[in-house]
């Protein structure tokens, strides 16, 4: 005999249990959408999948890496599709990061969309040639006193084939406090040539997830997962004179873009660079910018500092970095040639000098920019 | 004892003379916030139509089947608590398939229904009253039907609201809550028709 106390809570676990197995039950049949197909880019890639989960990590599990800063989380709206097939209205958690125009042109979060019946989708190109590498760390030098030169050999593929200005994914296992593993995006500093490694400068942010793991907790040896190469800042193939302006771990996609030109022997553009930064301490890569300067005449390198210590002893331009670029467009660099603004930096230094490129008549079209 | 009321008269008395909502003022929080958009009102009050038809005929099932033969009343909030949430559960993966825009505008109040306190009143009231199974399956409809009217009828004149002259100090719920007293009164003119406990 069941003592008589035990006869409510059984019967309450009994029709709590059988309710619970009938939700299960109704789980299957109503979210079992079976296969679908997933049309992308009219029929360039056809692919059989099972539905039921979001399109972005349906994607990924086909190795199609939709960037996502946040990690599906439907904040950061970097992972836009254009979904062709009618779905119905746009969710209350895309809206908010979906202009009217993309709203308009059935842009999608796919990190908000579920995959539930045959979908055609648009997605870039360059997307498909986005992988997840397994990489082991080679080296980390210290350039400033915030800035570090981190070095990746992959592992798995062994190779990558990017752009120089790309950037890559970094995926953050959980530390410490942090329960969740994390995504950010770092420039790659290394050059498209280096083919089996890829090279990065993080300055570390106070308070910052990802930065404070790479500065306090990665070393030498350690493995490390990135999803790469993403973005559209790159090089533009014109005789255009090319401005680039960037400060900091900023120039890292610069540093990228500019020795690409070296490797490729593209020589007979005129480049100019200019780096600003507080003081001399702040200075790096300083000697190898110098000595590409004196191997290659079209090359010139402008640093500048807008707070010397005396100590620096420093003879190079005092100032803004706007104030210098607005000289130097002034009197030294050809007015009445094209040129070619890139930039890379904080959305406050960058916005300034477009101002200055724009009073130069370098138009909206020729200003190429990477905000962090 | 089983009252002795015919389905019909019971049926109509729940839509208009004891309306759960205007006359009980039972499931008020989604009544005002979700009757500014008519579309969504008329889904929710479907919704809750359906919600209340299945939870009460399967509360008087689980009642007078299980809890009575086994001398259980005292664990009817948590039955039928629990019977109400499952329903909901299942409710809202059908609508989600069968109809996602209606679950994006549904949103959190969909299952929100779950904690209606118009769905566990009309299920405790055919409990006390002791509805038989026809009653209750009657009753609880009937009060989905009055629930769904008075949410649509909300919504209408809060749409015709919109445009009207309002006292700034009385836009937004200030309106909204002397509409809702007219209403009741309103609902109150056919309290003598017919009268139902």
């Amino acid at each position: 005999m069941i003592p008589l106390i035990l006869i409510g809570p059984l019967s309450v676990s009994i029709i709590t249990g059988l309710l619970a197995l009938l939700i299960s039950i109704m789980d299957k049949i109503v979210n079992n959408y079976g296969e679908v197909k997933l049309d992308i880019n009219g029929g360039q890639k056809v692919l059989t999948v099972s539905g039921g989960s979001t399109l972005l990590s349906t994607l990924a599990e086909q190795k199609i890496f939709i960037p996502s800063a946040c990690g599906g989380k439907g904040t950061c709206g970097t992972c836009k599709v254009t979904v062709t097939t009618d779905i119905g209205p746009h969710a209350a958690t895309e809206t908010p990061l979906l202009t009217g125009k993309e709203i308009k042109e059935n842009v999608r979060l796919s990190c908000q969309v579920k995959v539930k019946k045959d979908l055609s989708i648009q997605i870039p190109e360059d997307l498909f040639a986005i992988r997840r590498f397994k990489t082991t760390v080679e080296s980390i030098v210290d350039l400033t006193h915030d800035i570090k030169e981190v070095y990746l050999k992959l592992d798995d593929p062994p190779e990558v084939n990017f752009k120089a200005g790309q950037y890559a994914q970094f995926i953050i296992p959980p530390y410490g406090k942090i329960k969740e593993s994390t995504q950010r995006a770092y420039s790659m500093n290394s050059t498209p040539q280096d083919k089996n490694r890829l090279g990065f400068l993080i300055r570390l942010v106070p308070g910052g997830i990802a930065t404070t793991y790479v500065h306090t907790l990665l070393k030498t040896g350690d493995k490390l997962e990135v999803i790469a190469p993403v973005g559209q800042f790159r090089l533009h193939e014109s005789g255009a004179i090319m401005l680039c302006i960037a400060g900091g771990s900023g120039m890292a996609p610069l540093h990228s873009i500019i020795f690409d030109l070296v490797n490729r022997g593209v020589t007979d553009r005129q480049v100019w660079y200019f780096f600003g930064a507080r003081n001399k301490k702040e200075l790096f890569y300083f000697e190898r910018f110098q000595e590409l300067e004196q191997k290659w005449s079209n090359f010139h390198f402008i640093a500048a500092l807008s707070e010397p210590l005396p100590d620096d002893n420093w003879k190079g331009d005092v100032g803004l970095i706007t104030d210098v670029l607005d000289s130097y467009l002034k009197d030294k660099i050809k007015p009445d040639f094209p040129k070619e603004g890139y930039l890379c930096g904080s959305p406050g230094m960058i916005d300034a000098c477009i101002r200055v490129l724009k009073a130069h008549d370098v138009t909206d079209e020729n200003i190429f920019y990477d905000k962090f | 004892m089983t009252p002795d009321i015919n389905p019909i008269v019971l049926f109509f008395a729940s839509v208009f003379t004891s309306n759960i909502l205007l006359a009980n003022f039972l499931g008020m929080c989604s009544f005002i916030a979700i009757s500014k958009d008519f579309k969504s009102a008329n889904g929710l009050g479907l919704a809750v139509i359906i919600v209340l038809l299945i939870t009460s005929v399967l509360n008087w099932a689980v009642y007078h089947l299980i809890l009575v033969p086994l001398n259980l009343e005292y664990l009817r909030f948590i039955v039928f608590i629990i019977v109400i949430a499952a329903s909901v559960q299942i409710l809202e993966m059908v609508i989600d398939r069968i109809s996602p825009a209606l679950y994006m505008t549904l949103g959190i109040f969909l299952p929100l229904i779950t904690v209606n306190c118009a769905i566990l009143g009309v299920v405790l009231l055919l409990q006390i009253r002791n509805y038989s199974f026809v009653q209750s399956a009657v009753f609880g409809l009937g009060s989905g039907i009055g629930w769904w009217i008075a949410i649509i009828s909300l919504a209408a004149i809060r749409k015709k609201l919109e445009k009207a002259p309002i006292p700034a100090g009385l836009k937004g719920p200030g309106i909204t809550f002397i509409t809702i007293g007219l209403m009741a009164m309103a609902f109150m003119g056919f309290s003598g028709i017919l009268s139902v406990q």
